[in-house]
């Protein structure tokens, strides 16, 4: 058979080489699509006949908020391969992407208050959209919280693989929220179903950042993956031949 | 072209304090991610140094 070895990859050392060398391209693209979609969502896009400028926070709301709710479901998924196949690596690129997630949630909620403000009146309300992404901030915080207070690492990862299965449960609880009940917070702009709601250039803006912010949490989550994987693999023969040459 | 001078682009029409409090923020706490990223990674390594230093004088106390 000519298939790829998927044993290799799941080695922590093959992996931490491979990481290495793809991380800076994440990092790259992610700087480059920011470039392009702010330019969009600053010079090209024009202004929103009912919002004003205030719109523009659309560019990195909306990125941030599909990223803090995709990033949960990945943890997610590692999780269970983790728990299904014991697999060191899975457990820790579940715990490499908690804290992007933690940030890019806040920075959801966060944009979520400034645009709030000047369109509702209120930076705050407790409608069900709000609620829900705040209740992800939490389960981001206390699956850290969770890892960082349990010393042996294999029980760590299982007690926070735990957190973050019965968690997922949460996502399509945020997405649905505004369909399921009355929320004060607007229904999806964009939804496979049916053609966005939206001009096509605001559109384009929003979905470059969105690639934008999914390259960073990408070379992010590649690049805590390495540290993790030194933390963990220090004593390993591995490392001790990689570092040789430094001592 | 939406600006006609710079200063009716930092305007941002009367918005100022909500578009640009949000991009600020966002910028704030990618560089804050990276930066910490930096410190952790330089961190391991130190200590991954240190524990094939260590791991070397042992083996070396048993040869002995």
């Amino acid at each position: 058979m000519n298939s790829i070895n998927w044993y290799k990859y799941s080695s922590p050392a093959t992996f931490y080489n491979l990481a290495g060398r793809l991380a800076p391209w994440f990092y790259a693209a992610a700087a480059l699509l920011s470039v392009a979609g702010l330019y969009i969502g600053f010079v090209l896009a024009p202004t929103d006949f009912q919002q004003g400028e205030s719109y523009r926070i659309i560019f990195i709301h909306v990125p941030a908020s599909w990223m803090s709710m995709f990033i949960y479901v990945v943890m997610a998924v590692w999780a269970a391969i983790g728990l299904a196949f014991n697999t060191r690596l899975s457990f820790m690129m579940m715990s490499a992407l908690a804290p992007t997630g933690a940030m890019l949630t806040f920075v959801a909620l966060w944009t979520g208050a400034l645009w709030g403000k000047p369109t509702w009146g209120a930076w705050w309300v407790w409608d069900a959209r709000l609620t829900s992404e705040l209740i992800l901030f939490f389960l981001y915080i206390g699956f850290m919280a969770l890892q960082a207070a349990i010393d042996d690492p294999r029980r760590a990862d299982r007690a926070g693989a735990l957190i973050a299965l019965v968690g997922v449960v949460n996502v399509p609880i945020i997405y649905f929220s505004v369909r399921w009940w009355n929320t004060l917070h607007q229904g999806a702009s964009v939804s496979v179903a049916k053609a966005p709601s939206m001009a096509t250039i605001m559109l384009t803006g929003m979905l470059v950042m969105a690639f934008a912010v999914w390259m960073y949490a990408i070379a992010a989550a590649l690049s805590r993956a390495r540290s993790i994987i030194l933390e963990r693999e220090r004593n390993s023969q591995w490392v001790a031949q990689m570092l040789e040459s430094k001592v | 072209m939406n600006w006609n001078s710079w200063s009716e682009f930092f305007h941002m029409g009367g918005y100022a304090l909500y578009v640009w409090g949000s991009y600020a923020a966002a910028a704030v706490l990618v560089a804050g991610e990276v930066l910490l990223l930096r410190a952790r990674r330089q961190n391991a390594l130190k200590q991954a140094l240190r524990a094939v230093k260590y791991g070397k004088a042992e083996k070396d106390t048993d040869s002995q």
